[in-house]
């Protein structure tokens, strides 16, 4: 059986097409390490009737040859996708018995494409936070402990999906990223995670966080299995204005192509801020293999990206404000009964949300209030398109930039929750990509001192997944990173 | 600038949301921190930048025609309701 955990999806569609196992015993084998990994608290919701029934159809599919690109690949889900008929709660109490009467455009996709869903998985309240540790079901544990043996966080907002993988339940998952909900969840739990190009994947169907920043993206064990789910969930969706109409290339025959002659930019911007001594000698054996590969590294310029964090918890926070103000106690499952209805909203909210949810509304409400809109939000858009301009111009001398995922590794649980503002500041590599709207991919190169993983960042000029699929394709065959944590959750 | 309780109530009537005490507290000096750190941008100089409200420029769109193509779910967009009549959300009495 313990085979099956360590299989790609690549290999697992193989093996299903030479009959080595049939699609029920790989669900069975998904649904046992789901339930036996309760403790991690990885899932909300675990659908393992549904995944049983679908698996008796796609092993049908496969009988009669008529198999679908991803026939019969279990997958997890952030609360974040509506899936319907399938309770869908944002990890919030304002949505915990929200069943939406709609499926959302990307797990639509997949599963068009064959996919089965193992179950909804945990994330921080309304995707803010990262750690995990905003959730209203409670937080989610990395399967991977820190040396002195001690629970470290999975990242955020999208830590159920990053932990789920790590831990082997279900062979990949989706996630969202507004400021690197993939990209440093993937970074910290040893797992590939991409954030593609805004418009690239429709919005429609996902729980709104901050409209102008938000895309839906793989977590996956390899680089190439991130390509199969990207190539699934991106289409045209006439429901989402800024979804592109753009040709959709085939992101699997990226991970094959050589980088040779590629320029790969690093900004010395990078050099400056506070990261940790491993994950810097790790920067620089990336540089090596790059090099070795037949790459060309050139030392760029980013001059407005220290500005990047402050711009986003302005931007962020409005776009939430406003996107959280559906939440009234009219329409969606919770509401606390008072005498008149401003009571009623007031009560409703309040008891609804939980605290960073609360916080950044209010700090969205006031940038946008009289007085403060042209101070605040207005500077920062501005201040967004001087970001943007920036990497416009790194991108006429570069394919691709790259850097850490994350100034640290996993940190311990508990350890940042008592102050949100150096929270934030962990998203200082993920969060000027968002604003940018490009394509960013996190890959797994080794272990730090504290035996965590460390995750590498590429980031792509607009629309181009291909380059940074290539390149972290590369980085992932020189790193051989292939260690998978030790399973102290499962009870003997 | 400095929030203080009062600045927080205020937001917080904008936001209808409900606080108690200690909550005013808390947040009045977790908000002055982070917006005094935000503060950092008034150091850029932004004169004569055209701002940037989204990254999705792509000239191919266009509008669709204005013509119904979908709906009649009436009973799907009030399912998660906590309290409805005759196909209508309830909500307490806002009219005299």
């Amino acid at each position: 059986m313990a085979e099956f955990s360590n299989l790609s999806i690549k290999e697992t569609i193989s093996s299903l097409k030479n009959k080595d196992f049939s699609v029920s015993e790989l669900v069975d084998f998904h649904i046992t390490s789901m339930e036996s990994g309760r403790e991690l608290n990885a899932f909300i919701t675990e659908t393992s009737d549904i995944a049983r029934k679908k698996a008796i159809d796609c092993d049908q599919s496969y009988l009669k040859g008529e198999e679908k690109p991803l026939e019969g690949i279990p997958l997890g889900i952030k609360d974040m996708f509506c899936t319907k008929g399938v309770k869908t709660t944002a990890s919030s109490k304002m949505l915990e018995n929200f069943i939406p009467p709609y499926e959302s455009t990307v797990t639509q996709n997949l599963w068009n494409d064959g996919a089965i869903l193992l179950g909804k998985l945990n994330n921080d309240e309304f995707a803010m936070g990262s750690s995990n540790e905003t959730s209203f079901f409670g937080e989610v544990k990395n399967p991977w402990k820190n040396i002195k043996g001690n629970f470290t966080v999975p990242g955020g907002s999208s830590g159920g999906s990053a932990a789920s993988v790590a831990a082997g339940m279900g062979l990949a998952s989706l996630g969202t990223d507004t400021g690197g909900s993939i990209r440093q969840p993937a970074s910290f739990t040893g797992t590939v995670g991409l954030k593609p190009t805004y418009g690239r994947c429709s919005r429609w169907g996902i729980i709104a966080f901050a409209s102008s920043l938000d895309q839906a993206g793989p977590i996956t064990k390899t680089v190439k299995d991130c390509a199969l789910l990207l190539n699934s969930i991106c289409s045209y969706d006439s429901k989402d204005s800024t979804s592109s109409q753009k040709k959709i290339p085939d992101f699997e025959k990226a991970t094959d192509e050589s980088i040779r002659g590629m320029k790969i930019g690093i900004p010395k911007e990078y050099e400056a801020d506070g990261i940790s001594k491993d994950i810097i000698e790790y920067i620089e054996k990336g540089k090596e293999w790059l090099i070795e590969s037949g790459a060309e590294i050139i030392e760029i310029s980013l001059p407005h990206i220290k500005y990047a964090l402050p711009c986003y918890y302005i931007i962020a926070p409005a776009e939430a404000s406003s996107n959280l103000a559906r939440y009234d106690g009219v329409k969606f499952t919770h509401r606390v009964d008072a005498e008149n209805i401003i009571d009623m909203y007031e009560e409703t909210r309040s008891q609804g949300f939980g605290d960073e949810v609360k916080r950044r509304i209010m700090i969205g409400t006031y940038v946008l209030s009289s007085g403060y809109y042209d101070a605040y939000y207005l500077k920062a858009q501005k201040v967004r398109a001087m970001i943007s301009k920036d990497f416009k111009e790194a991108f006429s001398k570069v394919d691709a930039i790259y850097g850490p995922s994350t100034p640290s590794t996993a940190f311990e649980l508990g350890d940042k929750k008592k102050d949100p503002l150096e929270m934030y500041l962990n998203d200082v590599f993920t969060v000027p990509v968002n604003l940018a709207g490009l394509p960013a991919i996190s890959v797994p190169v080794g272990l730090d001192r504290k035996n965590l993983p460390i995750g590498m960042q590429l980031i792509g000029n607009s629309f181009d997944e291909e380059s940074i699929l290539s390149i972290a394709s590369c980085i992932e065959k020189s790193a051989k990173f292939d260690l998978n944590p030790n399973r102290w959750w499962i009870n003997e | 600038m400095t929030i203080d309780s009062k600045l927080v109530e205020r937001i917080a009537k904008l936001s209808r949301i409900s606080l108690t005490e200690s909550e005013i507290n808390n947040l009045s000096s977790e908000l002055d921190n982070i917006l005094n750190w935000i503060e950092q941008l008034s150091e850029l100089d932004t004169e004569g930048i055209n701002p940037v409200f989204s990254s999705f420029d792509e000239e191919e769109t266009k509008y669709r025609t204005d013509e119904i193509n979908d709906g009649g779910y009436r009973e799907d967009i009030i399912s998660n309701a906590p309290l409805t009549e005759d196909g209508f959300f309830l909500v307490p009495k806002v009219v005299d």
